[in-house]
Parts: structure tokens; sequence; C-alpha cells
């Protein structure tokens, strides 16, 4: 060890030197073990619930696309019979059904496609004058002025009796009911994970934190405030969490949109079709873009105010030693 | 300054380890704390330090009475109070300039306006050549000057030091305690609590013998 009797001569005597500081440090130390943990762990979670959030409002707009894509279209299937020049009275049906107001256009199935339509359980190469089949006529309809149904049905029935409208209504209930218990699941899901994300951050936080209660102790002896002590803490944990739940928001977002992409530029391939099939389009609209940023600031806000209220209480044990001396034991490391 | 009177203290439901304490500090004294291990020497600074309430009797504190005073003032009190820690208490990703600048810094004063007096405090306890090092690097003598440095950096009316020439040699020991000598020198109340007797005869100062929790005063 040197005399810094002698040090403090010699540096004296020394000749004058400009002094180079570094960048005044952070109080709380910017690279730790724990504060890499925290960041993965913030990451981590707030990836699998912005994920999770891109699927059900995904799930949400699938679900009410097909619910519009059913309701736009309704059919009238005309019976054969012998009585009946079916040609016809698929074009008087037609004009019937585009008589009323609610209707856009209207179709006949021509022979082919009814043939198509009932290939893959007759095979192909049928000639559909041999066989009794129903014949249908495609009706487009203002999804949000429909037309009205009974009083449709009532005068199909009327004028050709062999004609029955079908409003695709049983479909429609169907996919409701199917389209809001996906959202249901969907919903508890992304609570779950929410949930969990709240526990882990907040755990992690405190986890972080217990690493750091000597510089807790130091400022307090020092002779800082209770407040800029938590002011310095959260100013740390808030750059943690928005660095972490950025990045796993960012790569979320990124997920969605490089599924959407490949979806597009795969499109009518059998990969392609299958993924659409199962899960739809891969892409979310601007709600699902506005919960992901949510997710971000609410993971953001969660951190901070975990370590301001750990902070708070780290200072609140010290004080509860003070008034206690009998505690003195239990805290101490 | 400070005013003990009839202070006990009790860890617990445990024996009382410090009783019927009746004294004071007046501005600008020095006195040595001393008596064996296990008398309450530690304690006793905590309470001077406001970091422990006493379990009956009365304490003053720069005037006021400590159990009135709220738990938001007490930093207020203890800005007025420097400590130097047995176990030095650095923060060991700050450097020893900024370690030493620390008490500055948490009262919101700018780096600017101390820049000057935290280098040539450092210049003075002889670690002028020191100032970008961090603490696990420093020998046992140069964190204790950086504790002590800390605990000087706003001229406290009252320095309170545990053992601070515990972890150094002789000539360091001595160095230490000049500068204590001439802290005081400029207005300063110093105790420092010991157990080193060849320490304490080299200051005529004023002993506190702490003996299984009694005081005696030696003017």
């Amino acid at each position: 060890m040197t005399d810094p009797g002698a040090a403090a001569t010699k540096e004296k005597n020394a000749p004058r030197r400009e002094i180079t500081l570094r960048k005044t440090a952070s109080i709380v130390p910017q690279q730790s073990v724990q504060g890499r943990a925290l960041l993965a762990v913030v990451v981590i979670m707030s990836f699998l619930a912005c994920l999770t959030i891109g699927a059900v409002s995904m799930i949400r707009s699938t679900a009410a696309s097909w619910q519009s894509q059913i309701a736009r279209e309704i059919t009238i299937q005309i019976k054969p019979d012998d009585k009946i020049d079916m040609e016809k009275t698929l074009l008087d049906a037609r004009e019937l059904a585009l008589s009323f107001v609610g209707t856009k256009t209207g179709s006949v199935l021509d022979k082919e496609a009814t043939a198509r339509l009932l290939e893959p359980w007759l095979g192909s190469g049928l000639d559909i004058d041999e066989l009794p089949v129903p014949r249908l006529v495609i009706i487009t309809i203002d999804d949000q002025n429909p037309p009205d149904f009974a009083a449709m049905r009532a005068e199909l029935s009327k004028k050709i009796p062999q004609a029955y409208l079908d409003d695709h209504r049983t479909w429609v209930d169907r996919l409701v009911s199917m389209a809001r218990t996906t959202v249901i699941i969907g919903s508890a899901v992304l609570g779950l994970v929410f949930f969990a994300m709240v526990l882990t951050v907040i755990f992690a936080t405190r986890g972080a934190l217990a690493g750091n209660r000597h510089i807790v102790e130091v400022l307090h002896f020092v002779g800082a405030e209770s407040s800029f002590v938590a002011e310095e803490f959260q100013k740390h944990f808030l750059l943690i969490s928005l660095k972490g739940s950025l990045t796993g928001a960012f790569l979320a977002a990124f997920s969605f949109a490089g599924a959407g992409w490949w979806q597009t530029q795969t499109i009518a391939t059998p990969e392609s079709d299958q993924a659409a099939a199962l899960f739809g389009s891969f892409t979310i609209d601007w709600t699902g873009y506005a919960g992901i940023f949510l997710t971000m600031l609410v993971i953001a806000a969660l951190t901070t105010l975990t370590a301001r209220f750990t902070v708070m209480r780290t200072i609140d044990e010290i004080d509860h030693i003070r008034s206690d001396p009998g505690r003195l034991d239990q805290y101490q490391a | 300054m400070i005013h003990f009177e009839n202070v006990g203290l009790r860890y617990g439901m445990g024996p009382e380890i410090l009783k019927d304490l009746t004294f004071d500090i007046p501005k600008k004294s020095f006195q040595f704390l001393t008596g064996p291990s296990g008398a309450g020497k530690t304690s006793l600074l905590r309470l001077l330090f406001m970091s422990l309430k006493p379990t009956r009797g009365l304490i003053k504190m720069f005037g006021r009475e400590i159990s009135t005073i709220p738990q938001a003032e007490l930093p207020m009190l203890r800005r007025r109070i420097g400590i130097v820690f047995q176990d030095f208490r650095l923060l060991d990703h700050l450097t020893t300039y900024e370690n030493v600048a620390l008490p500055l810094r948490v009262r919101g004063k700018e780096e600017s306006s101390y820049r000057s007096d935290v280098l040539e405090l450092l210049k003075w306890v002889g670690l002028g050549d020191r100032i970008n090092v961090l603490p696990p690097v420093l020998s046992g003598g140069e964190k204790q000057r950086v504790a002590i440095a800390r605990a000087l950096i706003d001229q406290p009316e009252l320095l309170l030091a545990d053992e601070p020439t515990g972890n150094v040699d002789p000539p360091m020991a001595k160095r230490i305690l000049k500068l204590f000598g001439e802290l005081n020198r400029i207005g300063t109340a110093v105790v420092i609590a010991t157990h080193d007797l060849a320490l304490m005869d080299q200051v005529e100062a004023r002993r506190m013998i702490l003996t299984t929790g009694r005081l005696d005063l030696y003017d």
C-alpha cells in the first residue's frame, strides 16, 4: 500500500495535467446478470402476449369474413318436376327474386357447373339431363340492407311451388356461434397469457432488484430521499422494459407481416391453401397492431411500477428496522 | 448539538444492550467511542445516525427530538451527518470520483458545481491518481479513504466513523486520524468508534467507553 502522505506530496509536485473523467455512470448499474435475465423475460413474454393478441384479432376478422361472405348470397333451389320447363322456371325465379329491394345480381347455375358440384359424389362425365337433379339460382344481396326473405319465400311458393329459398341462415347462425366461441377461447387464452406475463414480469423485476438492495441502502444512508431512489430505479427498469417489450412486439408484428407476405407470394399453392383453410388470412388489422402497441406499453408500465413499489418497500423495510430493531436479523443479508 | 438522556436499546425481546446512556456531543467536538467487541459501539453509532430508534429514553439531534421527526424529514437530517461504515459500502460500478460525489448527486447538484471540490478532496486524501478506478481494484486502505472522502464531501456537522482504521496499517491509520483532526479544526464534530488504543493515544480527545451497554465518559 502506498503512503497517502507521500502520494499527496508527489501529486502536489507533479506537473499539472488535465484530468479526464468518464461520462458519469448511472447510479443503478446498466449491465448486470439480473438485468439481462429480466430483458430476456420481457422479450419472451411480450412476444407471446403480442402473438396471442394478433392471433385473436386474426381469428375475429377471419370469422367475420366467413360470416359476411355467406350472408352476401342466397340460393333458390328448383326441384325437378316434369310439369315445368326447368330453364324458364330458373329465369322466372331469378326475375322474381331480383324484383325485391335489397337484391343485387342473380345468376343461374348452368348444367356444367351443377355437374361439377356433383362430381365428388357421382363422378365425372355426368349427363345432368338423365338425373332428377335440383338446379340453383344464386342471388347476391346487399348485406347492409337485405331483402324481406319471408315475403320472397311466400311469393316464390305461390308462383313457383318447386322453388325453395335458402337464405343460409342455418349456416350463418352456426358460423356466428363458432366464430364467437373461437373469439371467446382466444380471449381466454389471451387473458391467461397476460396473467402469466404480469406475474413473470413482476417476479423477474423483483428478482433483478434483489441484487441491487445494497444500492438502495447506500443511497438511503447518504441522504437520498425515497422518491429520488425510486426514480433512479424506475428510469433503469423503464429502459429495460421498453427495450424488451419493443423487441418482443416487433418480433410478433414481424411474424404476422412475414406470414402474410408468404401467403401472398404462395397464393394458390397447396401449402398456402392448406394454411389459409386452417388459419384464414395471416393479416391483422389496425386493432391487432394497436393491441400489440398497447401490450408493449402495459409491460413497460408494469415493470416500472413494480420497480417503484419494490424500492419503496425496501426503504420501508430499512425504516421498519429503525423503528423495530428486533427485525434487524430478518433483513440483513 | 446532540443530546442523549437515559437512552436504552434492545433488539426484539433480547437483553438491553445499551443502558441508560446520557451524554452530549457538542459542536466541533472530537471523541473516541471505545469498548470491547460486542459492547454496543456500532449500535450506538446507528442511534446517532438515526438508523435505529431507541427502545426508551430521549434523543435530540440538532435541537429536535427524533421521536417527533416525520419519516420523510429524516433524509434531510442525515445529510448533516457523514458516516464511514466499517465495511465501506462503496458502489462497485462507480469510480472513486463517482462514489465520493454520490451524496452531492443525490442532493440534486449539477456535476459542474462539485467537480473541482471532489477532485480536490480526492487529492487531499491521497487518491488524486485513482479517480477513475473502480472499488474492486482498490486496496483496503484506499477504499477506506474513498469512504471517508464520501462522508466528508458535503462538509457534515457531525462525522461518525466505525472502525475507520480497522483495515489499514499504522502509518495509514495515523494519516486518516490526521484527516479527521483537520476536519474537526474546520468545524465538524467527530465520533470515532474504535478499539485501537494506540490510535486513541495519538490524540488528546474525549473518550466514551462502553462496557456491557453502559457508558463512561473521560474528558
